[in-house]
């Protein structure tokens, strides 16, 4: 997936999110740190180049989920305390439909460590989930409602999402898992 | 550079990237405070020991609501009723604590260095929380949180300390914390309360607060400890609150935006007049506040930077690595 390709798929996210809201009703992206955020963005600037989205109100927040993981402390060859980022959310979530933004959807345990987060800063009338892609290997019961890509991959495979502002190129690469490390 | 540490037993060991890292983190954890729900689930299933040999309030409900925060559960071991009365050793204590599977200890005693040997005698994380007139890390980090927060750097300022030095560890962990990041110390008081060995480690020594008071940018008073006028090393609080008491007056001649600190509890018109103490420059009710953003960063960095428990055998790490 190419720049063109993740700019085309952000597009068609846009898009989804006006059509399933009213005239004016606002957006409210809240990405995970770090690069969900970024797609949040991003998304952002999409709505409000849109005719349809242009003038929307747009609620942006970014979550940091590392104190809601399941897998703090396990098995770390390398003992060393996670790095913990700012959670930014300058809106009331309570009442809100609040959309999700991250890079890759995967075995779904970062997904339910937000919604965790963000439950805990309120009450959403409803929460979704975009993603840029959907690599499959759920281990949770979750699913996207907006997705840029699907890609077949095997468990082992790496994806690695790269962006611009942080890693100097658009790109989605998967790399092949020679053993079985867990992304 | 990541957070490698199990313990937290003082800031002089720290190097000024791991001060400045836990500072960070600190912004992140205060975050969770102003939430509607004030609490994480980062440390469920933990057990937090809060083991106070020695008269605490602040301190320890500080440590009890992060703990709290972070959803540990907390388990309180006080002097009255425990067998430290009946001669057994602290350390001791400590293994029989471990022995029950707990995930750090949180240590106030007053004699120095007794968190260092139980830190070394077992695998839960120690977090020092104030030993004799050694240190006292996380008020030393309270204080540098707050600095940082209300001047935006630490770096090039001149940070006074006002009392009774030679027993304070807050002023240790101060002086390591400060002047690891840049800043210059100056510690004033009554000449017996304020060792001249200091100077050996960079810190200037003052006498008359006249001098060295117009050019502070943080002005961290210290606690006269009753206890010690016994000893004779202070004529009387009237002349110590003459000499070294902050007032308006003295502020008069201080820099505008000067901020006042004092780690509590304050004795009112001794080292600091009523009107300076709750006064627009006091911060002292910032440092209370920031003292719980502080633990639970030393709680989380401390407990997550620990050996894997399947781990701590070389024959179970080697099956982790191999993953």
């Amino acid at each position: 997936m190419d720049a063109a390709g993740i700019d085309r798929a952000l597009t068609r996210i846009a898009h989804e999110l006006l059509e399933q809201r009213g005239a004016g009703e606002s957006v409210a992206l809240v990405g995970i740190r770090s690069r969900g955020d970024l797609l949040a963005q991003r998304l952002a600037r999409k709505i409000q180049e849109l005719p349809e989205g242009a003038g929307r109100p747009i609620l942006m927040g970014a979550l940091d989920i590392t104190l809601y993981r399941d897998d703090v402390g396990l098995a770390a060859p390398q003992p060393a305390a996670p790095v913990i980022h700012a959670t930014e959310v300058p809106f009331d979530v309570t009442g809100r439909r609040v959309v999700i933004v991250d890079d890759v959807l995967f075995t779904g345990r970062t997904v339910r460590a937000a919604m965790d987060a963000l439950t805990d800063l309120g009450r959403p009338q409803a929460i979704e989930l975009a993603v840029l892609v959907d690599r499959g290997h759920r281990e949770l019961p979750i699913k996207a409602n907006h997705i840029g890509k699907n890609i077949p991959t095997a468990r082992r495979d790496r994806v690695q999402v790269r962006l611009l502002e942080t890693d100097g190129a658009d790109e989605v690469m998967v790399e092949e898992g020679r053993d079985a490390v867990d992304a | 550079m990541p957070w490698t540490r199990k313990d937290l037993l003082g800031l002089e060991p720290l190097s000024a990237e791991e001060l400045r890292l836990v500072l960070d983190q600190v912004k992140a954890f205060k975050e969770v405070s102003t939430r509607s729900v004030k609490k994480v689930p980062a440390l469920r299933g933990r057990t937090v020991v809060l083991c106070f040999l020695e008269p605490s309030t602040r301190t320890r409900a500080s440590f009890e609501l992060a703990a709290k925060r972070l959803s540990a559960d907390i388990l309180q071991v006080q002097p009255a009723s425990s067998s430290l009365l009946k001669g057994e050793s602290v350390v001791d204590t400590a293994r029989n604590i471990e022995a029950m599977q707990v995930d750090a200890v949180v240590l106030r005693h007053n004699s120095s260095g007794i968190p260092v040997r139980v830190a070394q005698a077992i695998r839960p994380s120690v977090i020092n929380a104030g030993d004799g007139s050694h240190e006292h890390p996380t008020q030393g980090l309270v204080d540098l949180f707050t600095i940082l927060e209300k001047k935006g750097r630490i770096e090039g300022l001149n940070v006074l300390i006002v009392g009774d030095v030679l027993h304070s560890r807050v002023a240790r962990s101060d002086f390591w914390g400060l002047s690891k990041l840049g800043a210059k110390v100056t510690f004033c008081g009554p000449p017996p309360l304020v060792p001249a060995a200091f100077e050996g480690f960079g810190a200037r020594i003052a006498t008359r607060l006249e001098d060295v008071l117009p050019e502070a940018d943080v002005v961290i008073a210290l606690r006269i400890q009753k206890e010690r006028m016994e000893e004779q090393m202070i004529p009387s609080f009237r002349s110590y609150a003459r000499l070294y008491g902050i007032d308006e007056a003295k502020l008069a001649r201080a820099k505008p935006d000067v901020l006042i600190m004092h780690p509590g509890p304050v004795n009112r018109g001794v080292e600091l007049a009523p009107e300076v103490a709750d006064g627009p420059r006091s911060v002292i009710l910032d440092q209370v506040t920031n003292g719980i953003a502080v633990r639970m960063a030393a709680l989380f960095l401390t407990i997550s930077a620990q050996e894997p428990a399947a781990s701590s055998k070389p024959a179970a790490q080697t099956a982790a690595v191999s993953l």
